[in-house]
């Protein structure tokens, strides 16, 4: 690499092997970050609901069950995402087409983990909710897990562009 | 921050919360009201409490029942509901379940110290007293001959010693001065309430203001009621309302120079929450004030269960539960002095 030393030359001298590391990395550990966010959220008011209502557990559990789906989602694409890590020989890593790779990787796991982190809340805000209304009045609970259901697809849809983002990753081929 | 209490008030207190609401479920509906009404004995009051929530606390008492004694065992289920949240909760939620019974215990305060100056027994007062205002050495109150001794020797130790600042005299204690002190009590512990849930912020600052700012208001109206007549200057009037509220500062100016009861209401009636309670009485008439008053703080505490996520669910609880066995008492009463046609004149539905 030349000498100069602006920012820009910072960034492109890190190996795409860190930026696809972390990107793994953050998809995994942050959906799980909203994945027990979420189970927190709706256990606490889930348990002290029940004791008044105990019917309310069964079918409560069902909050826990998407916040759960988030962090399973998180893995999901954190096993895809390392099978998309290739080794290129030394002269190519920081050739465009492996910073490239490298950064749509990053770029994957960032989408999948925000976005599970911030679905992974919404659930567990709502099941909170749901558990105190179905410990009131039982014919709400059908009602609220509409609401439960709409904020589940948001992590879908996170987990939908990254493992699209993360396909066209491609590493460059061996130099001939 | 306000706005974002539902990412982290679960860690401590979310358990507590849906307890509380648990409990919120129990309180006695309009339905239940309307079977107590048309009981015709005590007997027939402990049998339909003992179909309710209360069951456990009636059903063994012996079948000569007081009024008093079903009072006490409502408060005593109260109690023990305040003492399993008690022993859960942990910083701020337990100071803040403290400082809703300092109230009580400045009842009792008053109460002792009454009855001593009337020569009556202190056990006999000990057992009058709320139990959720005890504290250790509330029995030693009856030695105190003025203010200063009551304070030197017993409140000095008990969460009520901030407050008596602004009250301590050595004058004697007389049936005024007790009055005057335990308004300058309340005075201080409303304000000092105030600002602990200013200091907490966020939707439970916002709920507790609109709550204890309707407090603040209500005894600043009866305190104006209570003295038009007696010996108490409109000066030592006005030092008795608390420092916020929505009647702040403009309200207890025109409520310290009224002299009767149109008075008093021509003031309300500036205040749109205010006017439409006075506008239920006719003119000249007081007694309904309070049921009034009731109904508008009933009808306030159950909003406070609408939103999730801040500590007013508590207090909201705790006066809900004082408000029925208000009610329960006064039910109670009717039947067993056969006043039955008076029964309604003072129960507040609350659901």
């Amino acid at each position: 690499m030349t000498g100069s030393s602006s920012w820009s030359q910072a960034l492109v001298q890190i190996s795409p092997y860190t930026f696809a590391a972390i990107g793994i990395a953050i998809s995994i550990g942050v959906s799980v970050l909203g994945a027990a966010w979420g189970i927190y959220i709706t256990g606490s008011s889930l348990i002290g609901a029940a004791i008044k209502a105990p019917r309310i557990t069964s079918k409560n559990l069902i909050s826990v069950i998407f916040c759960e789906a988030v962090a399973i989602y998180g893995v999901i694409v954190a096993i895809i995402l390392q099978t998309k890590l290739e080794s290129v020989p030394s002269s190519l890593i920081y050739a465009p087409e492996s910073l490239r790779a490298g950064y749509a990787i990053f770029a994957s796991g960032i989408i999948v983990g925000f976005a599970n982190l911030v679905c992974g809340i919404c659930v567990g805000v709502i099941g909170s909710s749901c558990a105190l209304s179905d410990a009131q009045n039982s014919s709400l609970f059908v009602k609220i897990l509409v609401i439960e259901i709409f904020g589940s697809a948001l992590g879908l849809f996170g987990v939908i562009v990254g493992i699209i983002m993360s396909s066209q990753a491609s590493w460059p081929a061996k130099a001939a | 921050m306000y706005g974002f209490e539902a990412l982290t008030f679960n860690i401590n207190d979310g358990y507590l919360e849906a307890i509380v609401r648990g409990y919120r479920s129990g309180l006695l509906t309009a339905a239940d009201y309307n079977n107590l009404c048309q009981c015709e004995t005590l007997d027939d009051i402990k049998m339909h409490l003992t179909a309710t929530e209360y069951g456990p606390y009636l059903q063994n008492e012996p079948s000569p029942l007081h009024t008093t004694t079903i009072v006490e065992k409502c408060t005593l289920k109260l109690v023990e509901e305040y003492k399993h949240m008690m022993c859960q909760a942990t910083e701020p939620l337990s100071k803040f379940l403290e400082y809703i019974t300092y109230g009580h215990m400045i009842d009792n305060v008053v109460l002792i110290v009454t009855g001593t100056l009337h020569e009556r027994d202190v056990h006999e007062l000990l057992e009058k007293c709320h139990p959720l205002g005890m504290f250790d050495s509330i029995a030693s109150l009856a030695v105190a001959q003025n203010m200063r001794e009551l304070y030197r020797l017993v409140l000095v130790d008990t969460p009520l010693a901030p407050y008596f600042s602004e009250c301590i005299t050595s004058e004697d204690l007389d049936d005024m001065n007790i009055e005057i002190m335990r308004n300058t009590l309340y005075k201080a512990y409303l304000e000092d309430f105030y600002k602990f849930c200013e200091k907490l912020g966020g939707a439970t600052a916002e709920i507790m203001r609109d709550l204890l700012a309707f407090e603040a208001d209500r005894r600043a109206v009866n305190i104006t009621i209570n003295s038009i007549g007696t010996e108490l200057t409109r000066d030592d009037r006005k030092k008795l309302y608390s420092n916020f509220g929505l009647l702040y500062p403009y309200g207890h100016e025109e409520l310290a120079v009224c002299e009767d009861i149109d008075q008093v209401r021509g003031a309300m009636e500036k205040y749109p929450p205010y006017q439409s309670i006075f506008a239920k009485l006719s003119y000249g008439e007081s007694q309904m004030l309070d049921k009034a008053f009731y109904e508008e703080e009933v009808k306030r505490l159950c909003l406070a269960f609408e939103q999730q996520f801040h500590y007013g669910v508590f207090f909201a609880y705790m006066r809900l539960r004082e408000q029925e066995i208000r009610n329960l008492m006064w039910i109670s009463e009717c039947v067993a002095q056969n006043q039955k046609t008076r029964v309604h004149d003072s129960v507040v539905f609350i659901f």
